[in-house]
């Protein structure tokens, strides 16, 4: 038996799912000043009448850390940056203090100058003397070598609270974002691992053993212990639940366009060969670009209670929200007007009157009786999408490439088909298959879909190896392994090794039983050259275990 | 986040799958450290500096500018296609106000590659600014254009391409010839009757520092892009003028490099060589990068960058301002030395030998430009290779009078039987015949 609930915006979701099946369901409105209250809530009502011995995992997706970031509600943070030559930095500052300091690694990860203790011993001391109980340290180049900030850990030694180091973020070379990574990890730490206590305080109470995992904005999951080291990973994960809900509830192996279609906003997302395409690098809350990774979805402000204007003879759909639909009250028409006005959603007399009201405004600017208003707007919704799908299309098929193969050969995103879920869409479903001339899916029950997606979400991790076999030296910083390898050490082996990797810490991730279905999603392998000879190899590697489903839906998911 | 005051376009495409060989210093790794660098730096972060793929470059941009012996198919590889196209790509998208300015990071580079193209010299084998801007003079009309290489080899190529075009400018600064591959470029390499006085060599001593190239580029350079006023200036920016560069001799830093850009400010710079891939190219292109967004530069310098010791003495810094003096006095002068050096020829007659280093083949050649008072002159190249070729090449200019039109034609028709290919280059009309 499997419990997932997912926090949004507005409503809360909770559904437990046993062999495949959705046995109960649940939606409440969310309390954001208490999310744990609502959650626990949530979770005691879901799990009346229930056997608690037989849930297997309790899979989260939380508002936490995101409404602490966005509300500007973090803790103060002090951050000890290390530039070295290259880019100005004063850009980089965040949190409530910031020391730039001396020393600097090259892009070999040589220690080009050392640090200089006492003013590292200075800032620890002006920062504690602040109140400050998080700190961050981010070297540039620490994913090549992280012996700098692992030495300023060991001097601050426990003056702090929590310490994030950057290279323990990511293995991704992006040292802005690294440093505003570390920012926010350590900005959340405290809100996050409050409501992590009592999570597993409540469940305690309850009787609960089972494992808690919270859900990534990547579409996987991660322990709950994970993510009190790591709470910036849990950051913007509602997209996530959407988009795993929508993969559960109509799964593909192809390349698809996803959409989830709302009150105010359309997500759209994108599979490749059934497998989620990625953000480059990470994602990016409020002014922060990170290295969180996270599944690619665009929010656009097109919902069925966006207002509608007439602009230049032309129907204009959003991006706004004004308030409810006209026919209920509202000030301005919406798409669900026109869905009431041609009788696709269920109204009654005095609903119908004032959205044909509505309706009958509108026609009359452009000429069109009410039926022809109604058809148009839904008609310029389904060409919204499919203008806002094709921008993004090109944009994705025209990522930079760095290789001859791949720029001649390299895999091209070409969606075979469409699914869609949200209040819309089994009345856009047709209008989006004729505008966008692919067959469209809608699910018979979409209702509590993110929640579905939070249960069914598998644990995933991203591993970033790198190996210079002229220095010997094997990195993962991911997993902050750095290790001696021999000069002989090749492609085959790195990738042996990552994988294996991968599979031994599937264990720490929550991966208990059956295969670990680990992979390698990127290669290289460099000849290393000085003067006329081989000096050595430059391999690099990334493996994953990728987003998935702990089992499929089966049979008629309405519960 | 940190916002680029001009827009700028990157096309980096470092080409991580070819190679010379495995060893060369044209290989996979070259680019792997300025990239590791740029990424690092979050460059791609930077509001108003996107990322661009290359365009592919075709068959017939290639003939506007070559004679490839036989032919294009058996000469030019995909990766020169690509390294063209990306330069065609940032030259297009500054035409098109995309961006403001462009670099193109490609590899493999191009000044070293002349009009006949028999294979592969100073790693070379098509011209890519030569190449970009012929295809861009087609689609956007005949711009003036103005390249400035700052490589440490001569640009020899591109003056080759070029000799005859004033509405060309080439500017190359470069380790004097007589210390440096490919030997050429000294300051009598003046142009051929249709551009002469537009192609301007100035070869400098090694150990020239950061003082000496950019008082070249404060005293000749600058002045002379004033007097001539280009529609688009072209910086080729080779990155071998730097100390810690394998094959030269030169004391340029990164910092030079970035101030340079910042002050020649051109419009598409383009990698060509520079083989000092972890010591400079990191921090060169990081430079140049942030001089042509407009960014603060200052920080950006290498690990064992020691101001001091890369000082150029003063014998080098006297003798720069005696070149200069005569560079720009030439410059000045041109249309006398037009009136004395040219004036009342018929025909222009230059025999040379073209060696391929990186191919280990040894040319001849002809070229014979006719002295035109309406246009630059049909020209030709009689060329030999040491492997059994012997070419007769005809180009008729873009700006070509009705007569040389007429004269390249009927010498492509009439050419005597002992040449193996013969060719005609027809710039005006966009067409190239072989036979
Ligand atoms: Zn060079
Ligand atoms: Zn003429």
């Amino acid at each position: 038996m499997i419990v997932g609930i997912d926090m949004g915006g507005t409503n809360i979701d909770g559904v437990i799912i046993e062999d495949g099946r959705i046995v109960k369901s649940i939606k409440k409105p969310t309390d954001r000043d208490n999310p744990f209250a609502a959650i626990y809530s949530t979770l005691k009502e879901l799990l009346v009448d229930c056997d608690k011995s037989k849930i297997e995992r309790i899979n989260l997706s939380t508002t936490v850390s995101t409404n602490a970031i966005v509300e500007n509600k973090t803790a103060p943070v002090g951050m000890i940056i290390q530039s070295g030559p290259g880019m100005t930095y004063d850009h980089l500052a965040c949190g409530q203090e910031n020391a730039f300091i001396k020393g600097y690694i090259d892009h070999r990860g040589n220690v080009v100058e050392e640090l200089d203790i006492s003013e590292i011993e200075d800032m620890a001391e002006k920062f504690t003397k602040e109140g400050i109980k998080a700190c961050g340290i981010v070297t540039k180049f620490s994913t090549r070598n992280p012996q700098q900030e692992i030495y300023i850990r060991d001097i601050l030694g426990d003056r702090f609270n929590t310490v994030t180091m950057g290279h323990t973020m990511s293995g991704k070379l992006n040292f802005p974002r690294r440093v505003y990574t570390s920012y926010l990890n350590c900005a959340v730490h405290s809100t996050f691992n409050d409501f992590a206590v009592n999570i597993k305080r409540a469940l305690e109470k309850e009787g609960i053993d089972a494992p808690i995992f919270i859900l990534k904005a990547d579409g996987g999951t991660m322990t709950i212990n994970s993510a009190e080291e790591k709470p910036v990973e849990t950051i913007l994960s509602g997209p996530a639940a959407s988009f795993m809900g929508i993969n559960a509830l109509l799964p593909s192996d192809k390349d698809a366009i996803l959409l989830d279609i709302g009150g105010t906003t359309t997500d759209i997302f994108f599979l490749a060969d059934g497998i989620p395409l990625f953000e480059p690098l990470g994602i990016k809350i409020r002014e922060y670009n990170t290295l969180v990774r996270s599944i690619y979805s665009l929010s656009v402000g097109l919902g069925g209670d966006s207002s509608i204007d007439i602009i230049d003879s032309n129907i204009s759909i959003g991006p706004k929200r004004e308030g409810k639909p006209y026919a209920f009250g509202g000030p301005k028409p919406t798409p669900t007007d026109a869905m009431i006005t041609l009788e696709l959603i269920s109204y009654n007399e005095k609903h119908k009157d004032r959205a044909n009201e509505s309706m009958a405004e509108l026609g009359e600017k452009l000429d069109l009786s009410v039926e022809e208003t109604a058809n148009l707007i839904l008609e310029t919704m389904g060409k919204m999408i499919k203008d806002k799908v094709d921008e993004l299309l090109e944009e994705i098929n025209s990522h930079p490439v760095y290789t001859i193969k791949e720029l001649l050969y390299g895999k091209k995103l070409e969606p075979k088909l469409i699914n869609v879920i949200g209040g819309p869409a089994k009345i856009l479903a047709p209008i989006l298959e004729k505008t966008l001339d692919l067959p469209c899916n809608y699910p018979s029950n979409y209702l509590v879909a993110n929640a579905v997606g939070a249960a069914l979400a598998r644990p995933t991790m991203e591993i970033t190896m790198h190996v210079d076999t002229s220095k010997k030296v094997l990195s993962v910083p991911e997993l902050e392994l750095y290790e001696k390898v021999s000069s002989r050490f090749n492609l085959e082996m790195a990738k042996e090794k990552a994988l294996s990797l991968v599979r031994e810490n599937a264990k720490s991730i929550g991966i208990t039983s059956g295969n670990v279905d680990a992979e390698i999603t990127e290669e290289s392998s460099f000849n290393m050259v000085k003067g006329f000879y081989t000096s050595g190899k430059d391999i690099r590697v990334k493996a994953q275990i990728k987003p998935g489903l702990i089992e499929e839906l089966r049979g008629d998911i309405n519960a | 986040m940190l916002k680029a005051k001009n827009k700028l376009g990157l096309v980096f495409f470092p080409a991580f799958d070819w190679a010379i060989s495995s060893t060369h210093p044209e290989r996979e790794e070259r680019l792997l450290y300025t990239q590791d660098q740029l990424f690092e730096e979050g460059i791609g972060d930077v509001e108003g500096i996107e990322f661009f793929n290359p365009a592919i470059a075709n068959e017939k941009d290639i003939k506007r500018v070559h004679f490839c012996v036989p032919d294009v198919k058996s000469r030019v590889t995909q990766s020169h296609l690509i390294s063209a196209g990306g330069v065609i790509k940032s030259l297009q998208m500054v035409m098109d106000k995309k961006v403001d300015k462009s670099f193109a990071l490609t590899r493999p580079p191009g000044h070293h590659a002349q009009r006949v193209v028999y294979g592969d010299r100073g790693f070379c084998i098509v011209n890519m600014e030569a190449v970009a801007i012929e295809k861009i003079r087609q689609e956007y009309g005949n711009l003036r254009v103005a390249i400035i290489d700052t490589d440490c080899h001569h640009g020899d190529g591109t003056q080759d391409i070029y000799w005859n075009d004033k509405d060309t400018l080439l500017i190359s600064f470069h380790q004097d010839g007589r210390t440096l591959y490919p030997g050429t470029g000294s300051i009598d390499e003046f142009g051929g009757p249709g551009g002469y006085g537009y192609n301007i060599n100035i070869p400098l001593p090694p150990g020239t520092g950061e003082e000496g190239f950019l008082y070249v580029l404060d005293n000749i350079v600058m002045p002379i892009l004033d007097d001539y006023k280009p529609d688009l200036i072209i910086n080729s920016a080779g990155q071998d003028n730097h100390y810690t560069d394998p094959l030269t001799n030169m004391n340029f830093t990164a910092q030079g490099y970035a101030v340079l850009n910042h002050r020649l400010n051109p419009d598409v710079a383009v990698l060509e060589g520079g083989y000092s891939i972890e010591g400079a190219l990191p921090y060169v292109n990081l430079g140049i990068i942030l001089a042509m967004a407009g960014m603060d530069y200052s920080k950006v310098h290498e690990p064992d960058y020691d101001r001091e010791k890369l000082k150029q003495s003063k014998d080098i810094t006297e003798y720069i301002k005696k070149i200069s003096n005569n560079v720009y006095s030439r410059w000045e002068n041109r249309e006398n030395l037009y009136i004395k050096d040219i004036k009342g020829m018929e025909y222009i007659q230059e025999q040379r030998q073209v060696y391929y280093d990186t191919d280990g083949i040894m040319e001849s050649q002809v070229q014979n430009f006719k002295v035109c008072k309406k246009c630059s002159g049909v020209n030709t190249i009689d060329s030999r290779s040491d492997r059994r070729h012997h070419i007769f090449a005809i180009t008729i200019p873009r700006d070509a009078c009705s007569s040389c039109i007429d004269e390249g034609y009927k010498l492509y028709k009439n050419t005597a039987n002992k040449y193996t290919n013969v060719y005609l280059q027809d710039r005006l009309n966009d067409e190239f015949l072989a036979k």
